[in-house]
């Protein structure tokens, strides 16, 4: 009956807390025990050895001790410290965006492997590809889906007729696309292109390395963007604040930052291989 | 069973321990031997104390130049004549500014910004003193700006931040080197440690 006191485990440290005079509570994200929170003692002291490898957007093998309250972390390695991430403004503001949502999705304890492969797979693609919107929107419409929030893209929510290749409207409310006949019964339904419409079908459809290599320019990657954003935001029924804090640093950088990534100036949105017809 | 409070201490006795209670790393046992403590000192003591607590609050306030804690304004290391004005250290707090001048070994200016950018805790640029510093830097007398905010991720995305917005300005930025902390075992080293420790490897 009784478990062993030490166990071990790997996860993604997604939340940190301060704790007393030098430990944190984190939030450790791994693929069989789910969210949990564990105490890390002492890590706000300079010469911890534990510090460096429980810091936030770290994959890290943990021991812990089980504890009445909170285990308690004894020992650590560093799997995967995504050092790219954070080395870079914006690769490390994508890192914690992705973090803050999945501790956002998640509940205590319940354990999802394809979630978390999808969690480390993005924090490893970040600093690889060019194609961060896309990967952020793969990355979303994934977490969506495995939370249960699939939006419908494929026939109008409410009266269930296929969708035409005029303007339709996305309505979070309803978890999907209205048309616009029924959007105009609904007040908060956000308009939404064919393009882009196809191109959250696309993400939703297929794996993450031919998503990327999606062209599309920047008008459509905002308006992805708006329509992902604003369905997170309204199941979190909170505002993401590492979302906001991406809005401020974009708009402070606004022609300042010549190396952001820069889409080509394509004008089809959907390669060949899309077989999709609206 | 282990019922609290059966008998009540004297009032001003429960007071003083409730106040020092709220204080960080006083629980309540310490709180208690405190307050007796007190009780029991001489007159002088508790009231010296209670002065400085007092003027803790009505005198200190924030240097309109450095945003240090000071009592006159502005703080005295901004006065110095002696001291480097075209060097400016940036700190997250102003406990930072004592421990590198404890080294003796810098003789710029400071800035404190009292806190570091954290996106997932929702503080942003205008809930640090970013912009008192680079209201600062208008004037050309700066040439050098220290980035000296914590090593974990909140000073690093403060310090990357800091880098873009100085850069275009044409004052040169620079960020403390990190690596092995003194008195340190090799093993224990994490890899973010490490890699730049070997990246600002210098000759002996």
């Amino acid at each position: 009956m009784t478990q062993p006191r030490e166990y071990q485990t790997a996860g993604i440290i997604i939340r940190k807390t301060r704790l007393g005079e030098a430990d944190r509570i984190l939030t450790i994200y791994t693929p069989e025990l789910g969210k949990f929170d564990a105490v890390a003692k002492g890590v706000r002291r300079p010469k911890s050895k534990m510090a460096g490898h429980l810091e936030l957007l770290t994959y890290s093998q943990i021991t812990l001790s089980r504890r009445r309250g909170l285990d308690i972390i004894t020992g650590c390695q560093t799997i995967e410290g995504f050092l790219p991430l954070k080395n870079d403004l914006w690769l490390m503001s994508y890192g914690l965006y992705i973090t803050e949502l999945v501790n956002q999705f998640t509940a205590i304890e319940v354990p999802d492997e394809d979630l978390f492969r999808l969690t480390l797979t993005t924090l490893q693609q970040l600093s690889q590809s060019d194609s961060r919107d896309l990967l952020l929107r793969y990355f979303e419409l994934h977490l969506l889906q495995a939370s249960g929030y699939r939006p419908q893209l494929r026939e109008c929510v409410a009266c269930h007729k296929p969708l035409q290749p005029v303007n339709n409207s996305f309505s979070a409310s309803s978890g999907g696309i209205l048309c616009p006949a029924c959007a105009g019964k609904q007040p908060f339904a956000h308009p939404i292109t064919v393009n882009a419409i196809k191109v959250l079908r696309f993400i939703q459809d297929n794996p993450l390395d031919a998503v990327v290599r999606l062209k599309i320019d920047k008008m459509l990657a905002r308006d992805l963007e708006a329509v992902t954003r604003g369905y997170l935001k309204y199941l979190l029924e909170r505002e993401v604040k590492s979302a906001a804090w991406l809005d401020d640093l974009r708009e402070q950088m606004q022609g300042m930052k010549p190396g952001q990534k820069t889409e080509q100036p394509a004008a089809k949105a959907i390669p060949e291989q899309n077989p999709e017809e609206v | 069973m282990a019922q609290q409070n059966n008998i009540t201490a004297a009032d001003a006795i429960g007071r003083l321990t409730q106040e020092l209670n709220k204080l960080p790393g006083i629980g309540p046992k310490s709180a208690q031997r405190l307050a007796y403590y007190l009780l029991r000192a001489p007159q002088e003591q508790a009231e010296k104390l209670a002065a400085a607590i007092l003027s803790l609050k009505l005198e200190i306030k924030l240097c309109s130049c450095c945003c240090n804690v000071t009592d006159t304004d502005p703080c005295p290391l901004c006065r110095n004549e002696a001291r480097d004005k075209t060097k400016v250290c940036v700190v997250e707090q102003p406990q930072d500014i004592l421990a590198i001048e404890h080294t003796g070994v810098y003789k710029g200016l400071y800035h404190v910004l009292h806190g570091a950018i954290s996106p997932t805790e929702g503080i942003g640029v205008n809930d640090v003193r970013i912009r008192e510093l680079t209201a600062r830097l208008t004037d050309g007398t700066v040439k050098e700006v220290i980035l000296a905010t914590n090593t974990n991720l909140e000073g690093e995305q403060t310090a990357l931040y800091l880098n873009h917005m100085l850069t275009p300005l044409g004052i040169k930025v620079t960020r403390l080197a990190r690596g092995l902390p003194f008195g340190t075992e090799l093993e224990y080293a994490d890899d973010a440690t490490l890699t730049r420790a070997l990246e600002g490897r210098t000759e002996l």
